[in-house]
């Protein structure tokens, strides 16, 4: 099924230099291992491409259940030097959450992820 | 009652002891209303207060140029005075990298402060001084030291003539050797910002150089608290229209424990919200690799961190572990790149987009019939693309949108021409235009940011106490 990032995560960005950072955090603790398995350092290039002119590099949290991801020139130059609105990367975060993860029915059963239709006990009990 | 800070004990704390230490500035230019809200709010040892971003320090390196006793955050003198009855009555010790590039100077503006309320003898201000390698700079390049940018790679010396400012990041010792010395307010320049949050923990418990996971732990208290309310609810996306009263936020306030253990917590009765998911987005704010948090006292490991909700508005951090640093300082340079001007105009429905973008294509023909020439153009359409780009999609049947036209270059007047080619568009271009009543774009100084490492032992720090 097809799960929207906004629902399943919060996130959070910055800058150093001309690279935004993307903090990418599941909204529950569960959700962490579908982040991780989902959300790939390919996926988020593909993802930023032609939005940003470098490479992207990903970093696992999960004891905080979040994910770490550098977008590399990303910000027009940064800092002072960046005539963009957003010279300090600071909405990347909403423009990650912007994607969607197709994540294996099963998967996003195991783990009730938000839209999987709520599966009655008598089926449940006949899938066991 | 009033017991004044001089009858109290400025030795190390019993292991009992809880220490509480307050953010109340994330930034030059946060709210002023923070740091009396901190210090009234309830209980504190410490009040912590980042003025400095990297760009800050070339803004005040030029108004030092212009004026000899300028040159650092001009805001901490009245945060000071804000809560100058907490420092005298209270013995509440304040903490700020103010200083920017003129630590004495600021100094001397407290203690002319404390004079005029006639709490001299109250006030003992701890100067850092030594982060400033501008007046060394020919000496360290000529002495082997290239100063390269960490980005590039390039040498320092392929913009040596256009340096505005220099300075290291120093760590938590100087800051402990000015409270050991008996300050209460302890003023530095270019400090990390987590060192205003570790030193005062490490003076208080009397944290080895060597107790690297306590260090870590106080550099992660520090990384939580340093930009002011963004861990208690304010800039939070998690739930954000369920956060309540952030018109009355409450700034964080770390209640450490000897062992580096801390709860972050805000004071009873304010707004905003202190939860695992608060905390949890500031702490990946300008993260970097998780694993090393590279600070001058200690590289502290993110992917150690453990959070606990211990209770409403409270969050307990524990499980931090940290290794020996560096031995290189990073060096924060600034040098100057040239020019800069943002025009904006205002298009409305219908078909807001297209007059913009029709806009910008007559602007840009214009400025090239003049013969103009910058080193970057960059037209956005706020309201349809100008922060997610191509991410936005396409649907472009918006109530308005505005243009919005920066240029940059190294040639100021073709800066300064473009900015008198916005205002005739109202007339002379496509139509349904507003929202010009600001007047003509400012041409402003492009500063350029050059991160470097140095060698940490040529870095000299000294701390005197000002009484």
């Amino acid at each position: 099924m097809r799960v929207r990032l906004l629902d399943i995560a919060h996130a959070r960005s910055g800058d150093k230099g001309d690279t935004a950072n993307v903090g990418v955090i599941a909204r529950r603790g569960e959700w962490y291992p579908v982040l991780e398995r989902y959300l790939t350092q390919e996926r988020v290039r593909d993802h930023f491409r032609g939005v940003i002119e470098g490479d992207v590099e990903r970093f696992e949290l999960p004891n905080l259940g979040a994910l770490n991801f550098l977008l590399h020139g990303a910000l027009g130059g940064g800092g002072t030097v960046s005539l963009k609105t957003d010279a300090q990367g600071k909405v990347f975060s909403t423009a990650m959450l912007r994607m969607t993860l197709d994540v294996s029915d099963e998967e996003a059963r195991a783990v009730t992820l938000p839209g999987v239709p709520r599966i009655p006990a008598y089926t449940r009990s006949l899938e066991e | 009652m009033t017991v004044p800070l001089s009858d109290r004990p400025t030795a190390p704390l019993s292991d009992a002891r809880i220490v509480r230490v307050a953010a109340g500035q994330g930034f030059w230019g946060d709210w002023l209303e923070a740091p009396r809200r901190q210090v009234e709010g309830g209980d504190l040892d410490y009040l912590m207060l980042d003025y400095l971003a990297e760009v800050t320090m070339s803004i005040l390196q030029k108004q030092k140029e212009r004026d000899l006793n300028a040159g650092y955050a001009l805001d901490f003198v009245g945060a000071v005075e804000s809560v100058l009855p907490a420092i005298v009555e209270r013995g509440v010790r304040v903490i700020a990298n103010a200083g920017g590039v003129n630590p004495p100077a600021c100094a001397a503006a407290i203690r002319q402060l404390a004079e005029r309320h006639r709490a001299a003898e109250h006030v003992r201000v701890g100067v850092v001084t030594g982060d400033d390698l501008l007046p060394r700079l020919d000496d360290l390049i000529a002495g082997g030291h290239a100063l390269r940018n960490m980005e590039t790679g390039e040498p320092l010396v392929s913009v040596r003539d256009r340096v505005l400012s220099a300075n290291a990041y120093l760590g938590s010792v100087p800051i402990v050797e000015a409270l050991a010395k008996g300050a209460n307010i302890v003023i530095t320049g270019r400090s990390t910002d987590t060192a205003l949050t570790m030193a005062p923990l490490r003076h208080e418990f009397g944290w080895r150089g060597d107790d690297w996971d306590k260090l870590a732990a106080g550099i992660v208290a520090g990384h939580i608290i340093e930009c002011g309310a963004q861990c208690s609810g304010g800039n939070c996306l998690y739930d954000w229209e369920a956060i309540p009263d952030l018109a009355n936020v409450g700034y964080p306030i770390v209640e450490a424990e000897p062992d580096g253990t801390f709860v972050v917590v805000k004071h009873p009765s304010t707004g905003g919200r202190i939860s695992i998911p608060s905390v949890t987005e500031q702490l990946v704010y300008e993260m970097g690799d998780p694993r090393e948090y590279i600070t001058p006292d200690v590289i502290a490991d993110f992917t150690t961190i453990r959070l606990e909700q211990a209770g409403e508005d409270r969050v307990r951090v524990f499980g931090i572990k940290g290794r020996p640093p560096t031995d290189k300082l990073k060096v924060s340079i600034a040098h100057r790149a040239g020019f800069k001007a943002v025009g904006t105009l205002v298009y409305s429905w219908p078909d807001a987009f297209a007059k913009a973008q029709l806009a910008d294509r007559v602007l840009r023909e214009r400025l090239n019939r003049l013969g103009l020439r910058f080193d970057e153009v960059l037209p956005e359409f706020v309201g349809v693309s100008a922060t997610h780009g191509p991410l936005a999609g396409e649907s472009h049947d918006v109530p308005e949108v505005q243009l919005r036209v920066g240029v940059r270059g190294t040639d100021r007047s073709a800066v300064e021409r473009f900015t008198r080619e916005i205002a005739p568009l109202v007339l002379n271009g496509p139509p349904s235009v507003t929202g010009f009543a600001g007047g003509r774009p400012k041409v402003e100084d492009v500063v350029a940011y050059w991160p470097a490492l140095i060698d940490k032992r040529v870095v000299r720090t000294s701390v005197e106490v000002l009484a």
